[in-house]
Formats: structure tokens, sequence, C-alpha cells
């Protein structure tokens, strides 16, 4: 599904992916771990096609087409989803409004008619259930005023709204109490099937204990420097960072 | 979920979402010419052009001795044409200007469904229809081109009811007590230089009298339509609510695209007695001028209403998008005690425009109210200013006023400003006032841009919701309309 090959990229001249190789195939779960300032955000940014951010090098594959050459809302449309670290306010656009034009935006990429009224209240009603958000909620302006946890749910129902191939969920689990974890991740394990994939971007073992990875990854200074099974998980929480640094720094050395 | 939730997102997704969805159109859509033959007065300003003007409307003699006083008072005016406002652009040769300029008709039509059919498709190609077939929108129209009124819909209607809606020339013809009654009490023609010259050469214009108790069942709306070369559009409206009554009101005016800028500079006043409520609805859009900032129109107007009675309320909403210079000031005189004044703007500048706006409340009652919510949009090279006064007199015991000013910025060459005045003469009033400037965000579009939606559609969304305070005041008939125009006005601002 997702392909990544080689990729460089950085901002304003300074580099922060130093070559990044991953590959994500359909139905799996994939979790990137790795100390703050790493560069796990960046990669979700480029991936998702943020402006500022210049591709050095590499090559993205998404579903048979080359990523990097598409609008953010192209990439969007094909089905890449970023649940944001620290999603904006606009303040007076509702929610509500905002969610149903992404949906009807997609809709008309893929040359589909708009979702009249009582349809797309339906769908919401679904999948507000799901992740268990309230109606108050969305109703409200986009994002403002939202609390921390109320924020990061918010994106957990556009995601369940706009079913994507491949989510990116860049730290959603920070700011969430314990039983939001549960409940977001719930959503998130329903949301599952053998076509799509997600990509969980955490500090803690403890998400992953609901939504169990595939692979788990470790970013280090722009690069994967280490990758294995939901057991690396565990070895970091019980280890910290310092043994990823020392193994990378002498490989670099090397 | 309720049912009552259903239908609160409903309604508000109806509301908003269409008019986003429908394709954007990139350029000023209105900006075609009608090729219709006219009737004009020559170029220039004299006392013949005003003699001209006059007998072309067949009006009786008073009417003609008070556009002369008029004219003699602006041309003693000279020293006073405003150079206060934040707005720069090269002086208006007033010889230079066709002051009158009327479609020919074969006759004035008796119907409808007499209208010259060339005229008829103008205003279809508005978007307008004359035919009162289209009850189903409710709104009664008069349509106004260059300088008179074509035609005025669902009049009969409203006359069972006792309201007289129709063109200003008529109302001189057919209601000259009225006319002398209020004509200019509100807006005397020395007020400024534009009323003074308004006075002198208005053309047309809407006339609206609502009776005692009555509450006039539809929207009123007058369409104002620029066609013809080189003229200046000087219309002149008189809105007049008896005590109890009830009126909302709305004018919409477009102009075709030309290298040479046009002036406009209309008066209105409004008077409510008793417990009357005026409600008064623009959505201006006239021809901006080009992105490089030629030609477009110069829109110079003076809107004043009176709260003439108790508990009496006027409330201006204006959605300011067209117009390559707009000088405007919907202001409020709150004489009678407990009357309530509210001012409602969204005014958009782009490309090389420039807009100074906002109003004046005059509280003079006792217990008077006023609210002001002025958002300003400002992309491109364009300059937009708010510029507002709240007066509290002496005996104005308990005045209250709140003003909310925000501006939005979309790019870094564009320049937002507020200047709000504040006079109070009563201790016991209370002013507040905020401001706020605020950027679009790349942030912002960017996680639209990641939901799917592209930067257009992003900038339309996030600026609606800006104006938002605003747009829900306008009737749900325009609605829709309003917010398709802020998007359109704000195309290839950003990205
Ligand atoms: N817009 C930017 N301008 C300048 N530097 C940036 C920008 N975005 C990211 N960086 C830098 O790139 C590096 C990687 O940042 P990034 O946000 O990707 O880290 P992260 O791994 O997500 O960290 P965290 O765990 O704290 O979220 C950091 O040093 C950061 O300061
Ligand atoms: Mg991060």
């Amino acid at each position: 599904m997702l392909n990544i090959q080689n990729l460089q990229a950085g901002i304003e001249g300074r580099q922060i992916l130093r070559g990044i190789n991953l590959e994500i195939k359909a139905g799996e779960v994939h979790a990137i771990m790795g100390p703050n300032g790493s560069g796990k955000s960046t990669l979700a940014s480029v991936l998702a096609g943020k402006q500022n951010y210049e591709v050095t090098s590499g090559s993205v594959e998404f579903l048979g087409k080359n990523l990097l050459a598409l609008s953010p809302e192209a990439r969007a449309a094909e089905g890449l989803f970023l649940a944001f670290q620290y999603p904006v306010e606009v303040p007076g656009l509702s929610t509500t409004n905002f969610i149903k034009t992404a949906v009807n935006e997609i809709r008309k990429y893929h040359g589909r008619e708009p979702l009249d009224a009582v349809s797309f209240l339906k769908m919401m009603k679904q999948k507000m259930a799901l992740v268990n958000i309230d109606q108050s909620l969305l109703s409200r302006p986009l994002n403002e005023g939202f609390s921390g946890g109320e924020k990061k749910r918010n994106e957990i129902f556009q995601m369940a709204m706009l079913e994507p191939k491949l989510a990116i969920l860049d730290e959603t689990d920070s700011g969430l109490d314990i039983d939001a974890i549960r409940i977001v991740s719930n959503g998130v394990n329903k949301l599952r099937t053998k076509d799509n994939a997600v990509l969980v971007v955490t500090h803690y073992q403890r998400l992953l204990d609901y939504i169990v990875p595939d692979f788990v990854h470790v970013l280090y200074n722009g690069r994967i420097v280490k990758s294995g099974t939901k057991e690396l998980a565990l070895e970091l929480e019980e280890r910290g960072y310092d043994f990823i640094r020392n193994e990378a720094d002498v490989e670099q050395e090397a | 979920m309720s049912k009552d939730n259903y239908d609160h997102v409903e309604t508000s997704m109806n509301e908003e979402l269409s008019a986003i969805e429908k394709t954007v159109l990139s350029d000023y859509k209105y900006g075609f010419v009608s090729n219709i033959e006219a009737d004009e007065a020559p170029k220039g300003l004299s006392e013949d052009t005003i003699r001209f003007i006059s007998a072309k409307k067949h009006e009786p003699e008073w009417m003609l001795e008070w556009r002369l006083k008029a004219y003699r008072q602006w041309l003693r005016m000279e020293k006073d044409e405003p150079r206060w406002a934040n707005l720069k652009y090269t002086a208006i040769n007033y010889q230079d200007i066709i002051y009158y300029s009327a479609p020919k008709q074969k006759s004035k039509p008796k119907s409808l469904d007499e209208v010259d059919p060339e005229l008829r498709l103008t205003f279809e190609k508005l978007g307008i229809s004359l035919s009162e077939q289209k009850r189903l929108t409710g709104v009664a129209v008069d349509a106004v081109i260059d300088s008179v009124s074509i035609a005025t819909s669902f009049k009969e209607q409203l006359s069972e009811l006792g309201i007289i809606f129709c063109s200003m020339s008529e109302a001189i013809r057919e209601h000259p007590e009225l006319v002398k009654k209020y004509l200019s009490t509100v807006v005397p023609p020395t007020d400024n230089y534009f009323a003074a010259l308004n006075s002198a050469v208005f053309s047309d214009g809407s006339f609206c009298f609502v009776p005692k108790g009555v509450r006039c069942p539809m929207e009123l709306s007058t369409y104002f339509r620029i066609n013809a070369e080189n003229t200046g559009q000087f219309e002149r409206t008189l809105i007049i609510a008896e005590a109890g009554s009830y009126v909302s009101y709305l004018e919409g005016c477009t102009a075709p695209m030309r290298d040479e800028n046009q002036l406009h500079a209309a008066v209105v006043e409004l008077i409510a007695m008793d417990n009357a409520e005026i409600k008064y609805s623009t959505v201006q859009n006239w021809y901006p001028g080009d992105k490089n900032g030629n030609g477009g129109i110069y829109n110079f107007v003076t809107k004043r209403g009176i709260c003439q009675g108790l508990r009496s309320k006027i409330s201006w909403t204006q959605v300011e998008t067209g117009s390559a210079i707009t000088w405007k000031y919907p202001s409020v005189i709150l004489k009678g005690d407990h009357s309530v004044g509210e001012f409602y703007s969204v005014a958009v500048t782009n490309n090389h425009q420039q807009a100074d706006t906002g109003t004046k409340m005059q509280h003079i009652g006792k217990n008077t109210k006023s609210r002001i919510v002025s958002k300003g949009i400002s992309a491109g090279y364009s300059n937009n200013s708010y510029r507002g006064l709240v007066h509290v007199g002496r005996k104005a015991e308990n005045a209250r006023n709140f003003s909310q000013c925000d501006s939005l910025l979309l790019g870094d060459k564009c320049g937002a400003h507020t200047f709000p005045y504040i006079e109070v003469k009563n201790k016991s009033a209370v002013v507040e006032h905020e401001a706020t400037t605020s950027k679009i965000g790349e942030d912002q579009i960017f996680y639209c841009n990641q939901r799917g939606i592209d930067t257009e559609t992003a900038v339309a969304l996030i600026v609606n919701g800006f104006a938002k305070e605003v747009m829900n005041q306008l009737p749900m008939e325009f609605a829709v309309e309003a917010q398709k125009l802020l998007a359109i006005s704000l195309e290839g601002s950003v990205g």
C-alpha cells in the first residue's frame, strides 16, 4: 500500500529525514516510536504533503501512485488520513459543516454525487457511536475551545467519517484520559479491515496494548534505526532510548 | 441524537454548504453590458442638468426647487469633499459624468409582462425574476437600472395592507405629502458633500411606507444596476415604518466591468416610529475593478436611520464585497427612549480595493442600546478600515453599546485598520469595545487540505466561519448568495 524508499526531506535547508525506508501492506498496523525531535511528525507532514517541507531525495508510492506528485487534497482523497498531533482551530466554522464538506469533496474527487443530508446524518450518527463523541461538540466551531482530549477524539471521528485507506495517527494518545484511550483505540480497531492500514506514532507502550502493531519502528535522528515486532515497544519502555542511541551512533561512526 | 438535533444540523448544513459546493466562479460574473438603448443627459453638471432630470421625471415644481437648492449648497461645499477617510484615489471630475441615463422603453409598462424583453433578460441574467409567477421566493423587487426604476413587483398585494412600495419618482408624483414630510429629515442635503450632490441629481430609488401596526409579509428588495457607460448612479431611498410596524428590506447591486471608474453616491433614510422595526440589509457587489486596480465603482454612500419612537429598532446588515472605493457609514440616531440600533458588517477587499466603512451610533434617548459587529477581510494589496463612532449624549441615561471589530488578513500585502471613536457625555453609559486581528494560517489551510478540501474551498470555509455572526443576520433568501459572493471575491487571494 505504502512504499517509502530512501526518503530525505527537510525544511528551510535543514535536513530532518535522512533516508527513510518503510513498507506498509494492507491490513497491517505499524507503530513508529522515537525520541522527541527525531522526525516522526515531519514524516507524517511530508507524507500528507505539507507545504514548506522539501523532499530532497527518495520516493513514496501509495496504492500504485507517486504520492509526492499529488496535492495534499488529492492525497487525502486517495485515502491518506493524518490525525494531527496538534489539530488547529477554525473559529466560526462548525465542525459538522467542515466534515460534510470534506466527505463531499472526497466524493467529488471520485466522481460521486454529494451525500444528501439524511444519509450524511445517518452516517454521522453511526460513527459518533463508534468513537463515543458528543453531538454538541460537533455543532461547535472546529476545535475552537475543545479540550486536548476532545480535539483528539474529533480527529478519530473524522477518520471514521472519511474511511481512509491509510491512517497516520500522530500521538493521538497524548492528552487522552485512560478511558478515552480505550474508547478511541476500540474505534480505530473497529475501523480496521483487510484493505486498510494504520501507522501510529506514539511515545507509549500503553496505546499499543489496545492497537496491537504488527511492526514497531524506531525513528532516531531522521532514520529508522530499528524495526521489530510488538516486543520491541516493550523493550523500549523498559530500557529507554539510550541503547538505541548507542547502537545507532556506533553504526554511524562505522 | 434527538429529532431536534437532526433538524438543527440539517438546516445549518443546508444553509452553509450548498454555497460552497457550487462550482466556484473565477471572475466578476456580473460584468456584462446589456445592449439597451438609453436616453441620456449630456455629460456634466449644471442647473440645466438638474432641470433636465426633473423634467424627464415629470416632477412637480417644489421638487425641482428642492434639487436646485441642494445643488447650490453643493457648489458652496467644494472644500468639504471628504479627505479624512483612509482612502487614496484620483480626484473625481464631476463634469465628466452623465447624471441621467434611462433605458428607452416604448412606454411605461403597465404590468411586468410588458417590460422590454432585453431588460427582462438583463435581470434574469442577474438571477432576479421580475415575474410575479415566481412567488416562491416571497420577495418583492424594485428593479432600478441606471437612473430609473423599471418595475416593482407584488405592488397590489402590498397595497392591500396599506404598504406603499414603489420607485422614488413615483412616490414624488403619487405621494407628495409623504415625501415632503419625510425626505431629508434624516440626511439633510447639507449633511455632507456626497449627500448634497445626491440631493441635487438623484434619479431614482425606492420608497417604502409601512402603516401603523402592519408587519410587512415579505422581504422588500431593490436591485440596482449600472449599465450605461460614463454614468453615475445616484439613488435615493426612503423607508418609513409607522408605529408598531415591521419591514425587512434588502438592496443588491452590480455593474459592468469597465476600465474607467464610475461614481455611485446614494442616500438612504430610515424612520422608525414607536415600537417599529426596520431591518435593512445590503449585499454590495459593484464592480471592484480588475486585478491591477483599473476601473471599478467609487461608492460614496450616506445611510442613516432614526429611531424616532419609543422602543423602536433599526438594524443595518451589510455585506460589502464590491467597489474599488467604499465610503460608507450606516448610522442610527437613537432618539426614542429604549430604542435599539444595530450594525452588522462584513467588508471584503481584495486586489487593490479600498474600503473605509463603519457606523455611527448616536445615543440621545434614555436606555438606548446599540450593537456593532464588524468583520473586515483583506486580501491582495487591499486596504480595509473600520471607522466607528459611539456617541452618548448628556441625557442618554443608561445607554449601552457593545462593539466587536475583527479583522482577518489573507497574505501580508494588505492592510486592516480600526478607528473606533467613543464620546460619552453621560456617566451612566456602558460602552464596550473589543477588537481582534488574525491571519488565515497556513496550518488552517493545510488542515482542510488534509481532509480533501482544496485551498479555494478552505478559504471560503474559514472566511464564512469568520463572518458567520453577520451572515446569520441576513434574510434566509440572500444568505446563500452572500456566502458564495464572499468566496468568489477572495478567489486567487491565497496560494
Ligand atoms: N517547521 C519547522 N521549522 C523548523 N524546524 C522544524 C520544523 N518542523 C520540524 N522541525 C524540526 O525538525 C525536528 C523534528 O521534528 P518533529 O516534529 O518531526 O519531531 P517528532 O519526532 O515528531 O517529535 P515529538 O516527539 O516531540 O513530537 C525537530 O528538531 C524540529 O524542531
Ligand atoms: Mg511529533
